[in-house]
């Protein structure tokens, strides 16, 4: 059934899409950052985020502002639930987003903590969204259209792990981009780092898809019942395909197919959310139709959507386009 | 009111984080037009006066820019984490502006910073240029859609109210071009010129009091002024009519701005005083008579609501909006007059020599950012105790949180800002102490030797002749 929410439900889909995937070879840039020996390393591997950075994280915005534009019940319910890992991922993303300039500003012992802040600051931001996720999994308490459960209920063994496994999949991420955009030391650095989080995201991807089942009743039918087992079964097989690709790839040293399946591997894996929660916008029980906005606010953002999004992606890739190619020891960014 | 009401905490915590991200996009609008401006003068003349001046002011653009980012992401979470029942009433017309917000200006700005800022040797100078204008136009386009949503919270029209009693739109014209929008607009806009201008101003003035040769820093202080001469005195027009504009829809907040308790024939200007809510009346005043009612009504004996016609759990605070009223305009009058002052010492030719005029532009450094938070604490507690103006209370907007919760936030956030954005504002202060010099350019391409952006701080250093501290 295609109508406006349906359509919005993709749209958002494909925001928050690009902001796990954009922003988060940043963030696993910062994430591995204090493993990164010698300053200069550390300040090539910021320079090859610096011109994007803020870029990618605009997905985030959009991912927020449109969920209050097109779903402003799951807006209202989500952020309340999730209140502490909201704002401690916003704290973090201020650390990570003011250390591009202030590492550049600050004397060598204050440059130091600012270089600390970059890196706690992708961590918990990081942390912080997978816990988030794995919160939004499990379910939120709705009554009346309000959140009514506690201000810890986000805590739990199992959110906790969705947030470490974030952790890994967004260090693939950096690590791949690294090992694309650096040469020697660095790109070793980067091979050797990526070589590790890619066995470990794919345990997490592994793990969690299989904890996931136990759940929610809803999650385990929708995977096992027939016929949808004889359909679904080629998600799981596909993310164990391209997981000995992106191990193969790494063995032969290829430079740009790690950091391309890593992102196929995120974007399975999101696929996978989506099969999992479908039609629910907020599980158990808020549907895509449940949360929307009336249509003609649904109507009246995607007239400008359906014009400025193309136009966004042009420029934005133009962006990449400029900075293409390996980055430099000391290149003239500054 | 109870400290230990969530509600209350949201409030200060909402209250304390826009009012420390106010200054960051308002000083962006601000300085990607004047670099904007300044790159413009240097393709069109070849004169390298201007790329010294863009040089100077894009790396404390880049800083403030950066700070202005992180602290907007907070404020488009926090209507959802502290003011849910809000955001879930309001979503439909709000959320599709903030979208268009988004989409049309966050976008633009970020996508085009990075060539902005590290891009000139890669793309050549008119591409270059073209990057420029667009963060300037996108910042611009910010400006447009947050203050129309802002607006419409404080005029709302063009709506109607459906059966799960969300706002829903009825006429999108109506909605973004709601009465009080363009006066917002406008008054908000050249505030943010304005503050730049006095932060530019200021910094060269400081400067030339120390060598009045400075040629970059002539060319800093000389626009700066010219912006104080035209635009100061069209700023207190506009907030005149802005003025006007709200008496008309909110008539509580003007009779809170003037500290005007009884409905009255020839109200006077009070100049000072002191409300007392509980015996409703302003104390210890100075008056001038009549003054107010001339400037709302444009007669010496108009009649003026007084705040008694509402009653007392319908009035905004008094005394925060009549004293932040009366800072805004008092720098306002300021920089009306250092205009002048530097216009008279331009015509005699004396607009580097006097350091009356240097002194004054110094201490208005920060004059146009005081002003733009004492303005929109008018605006803010003065359309209390509503959200949505005469529709949705405050009281009532707020998320189910509880206490510990909101408390613990608010704690964190006033740790965070004061550490993050205290030390940002000093480098800023540090990139303007630097004393502006001319750029060199290599000569084949033409393109200066470093790009524009971010300089380590081993070439500050040398810049300030080995006296970068820290």
């Amino acid at each position: 059934m295609i109508d406006y929410a349906m359509i919005w439900a993709g749209l958002i889909a494909f925001a928050v899409l690009a902001y796990i995937i954009l922003d988060g070879f940043d963030l696993g840039i910062g994430i591995l950052f204090p493993l990164i020996k010698s300053t200069t390393d550390k300040e090539t591997a910021m320079n090859t985020i610096a011109p994007v950075w803020d870029g990618n994280e605009t997905w985030l915005v959009l991912g927020g502002g449109g969920l209050f534009a097109v779903f402003p019940l799951a807006y209202s319910v989500i952020l309340p639930a999730l209140y502490m890992p909201i704002i401690l991922m916003l704290l973090g993303l201020i650390f990570r987003g003011v250390a591009f300039e202030f590492h550049w500003r600050a004397s060598a012992k204050k440059q130091k903590l600012w270089d600390l802040g970059f890196h706690l600051g992708s961590l918990v931001a990081t942390l912080c969204q997978g816990i988030a996720l794995g919160a939004l999994v499990q379910g939120i308490t709705v009554v009346d259209r309000a959140y009514a459960g506690g201000w810890w209920d986000w805590l739990t063994p199992f959110s906790v792990c969705v947030g470490l496994a974030l952790v890994f999949g967004y260090s693939l991420l950096g690590a791949t981009w690294l090992y694309l955009k650096t040469e020697g030391n660095l790109q070793r650095f980067a091979h050797k780092v990526a070589t590790t989080v890619a066995y470990l995201t794919l345990l997490s991807i592994g793990a969690i898809s299989l904890w996931m089942l136990f759940i929610e009743q809803q999650y385990l039918e929708r995977w096992f019942s027939k016929p949808n087992v004889y359909f679904l079964i080629c998600v799981p097989a596909l993310v164990l395909a391209l997981g000995l690709g992106l191990i193969t790839s790494l063995r032969k040293q290829n430079e740009i197919a790690p950091f391309l399946l890593s992102i196929s591997l995120f974007i399975l894996s999101y696929i996978g959310l989506i099969i999992s929660f479908y039609p629910n916008l907020v599980p158990p029980s808020m549907t895509i139709w449940q949360a929307a906005a009336p249509e003609n606010s649904l109507k009246f953002l995607l007239i400008g959507s359906l014009i400025l999004l193309p136009i966004i992606i042009a420029y934005t890739s133009y962006s990449y386009w400029v900075f293409r190619g390996k980055v430099k020891e000391n290149e003239a960014y500054h | 009111m109870d400290m230990l009401d969530p509600v209350f905490l949201a409030r200060i915590q909402f209250a304390f984080t826009i009012a420390f991200h106010i200054i960051f996009p308002g000083l962006s609008i601000g300085l990607a037009a004047y670099l904007a401006v300044l790159e413009a003068l240097w393709l069109k003349t070849k004169n390298d006066i201007y790329l010294s001046a863009f040089k100077y002011w894009i790396k404390i653009f880049s800083l403030i820019f950066g700070m202005g980012v992180v602290s907007g992401i907070v404020m488009s979470y926090q209507f959802g984490t502290n003011w849910s029942v809000f955001s879930d009433k309001t979503g439909p017309i709000l959320g599709p502006l903030m979208g268009y917000e988004v989409l049309s200006a966050f976008f633009l700005e970020a996508g085009f910073l990075g060539v902005m800022l590290f891009g000139m040797n890669k793309v050549g100078k008119k591409l270059h240029f073209f990057a420029t204008l667009m963060v300037a136009i996108g910042t611009l386009s910010s400006a447009f859609w947050i203050l129309s949503v802002n607006s419409w919270m404080q005029t709302p029209t063009g709506y109607e109210i459906n059966e799960v009693g969300q706002f829903v739109a009825k006429d999108w014209f109506e909605v973004v071009f709601n009465p009080s929008f363009p006066y917002r607009l406008t008054h908000m806009v050249i505030a943010a010129f304005l503050s730049t201008a006095f932060l530019v101003g200021g910094t060269a003035a400081w400067h030339l009091l120390k060598d009045k040769t400075n040629p970059i820093a002539r060319l800093m202080f000389s626009m700066a002024m010219w912006m104080a001469t035209i635009v100061a005195p069209i700023q207190v027009l506009v907030g005149d009519l802005h003025g006007l504009n709200t008496y008309k829809h909110q008539p509580a907040k003007v009779a809170a701005m003037e500290g005007n308790f009884d409905t009255q024939k020839g109200a006077p200007l009070i100049l000072f005083g002191i409300a007392n809510e509980d015996e409703e009346k302003m104390e210890y005043t100075i008056e001038i008579p009549k003054l107010t009612s001339l400037i709302i009504t444009h007669d010496l004996d108009g009649e003026l609501v007084g705040l008694k016609e509402w009653p007392k759990d319908e009035r905004p605070p008094v005394n925060m909006v009549f004293w932040s009223f009366r800072i805004m305009v008092a720098i306002g009058v300021g920089m009306v007059l250092i205009g002048f002052f530097s216009l008279y010492l331009r015509f005699r030719k004396r607009l580097y020599d006097s350091n009356l005029l240097k002194r004054a532009a110094l201490i208005f450094t920060p004059a146009g950012v005081v002003a733009t938070i004492a303005g929109w604490i008018v605006t803010e507690v003065g359309r209390q105790p509503y959200t949505v103006y005469g529709l949705l209370k405050t009281a009532d907007s707020a998320s189910p949180l509880e206490l510990p919760a909101v408390a613990t936030s608010l704690a964190l956030f006033i740790i965070v800002y004061l550490l993050v954005f205290g030390a940002g504002i000093y480098y800023c202060l540090k990139l303007m102490k630097r004393t502006p010099k001319l750029e060199e350019r290599d000569v084949k391409t033409g393109i200066p030797r470093r790009a524009a952006g971010i300089t380590p701080i081993a070439a500050l250093k040398t810049q300030d002749g080995g006296k970068g501290d820290d």
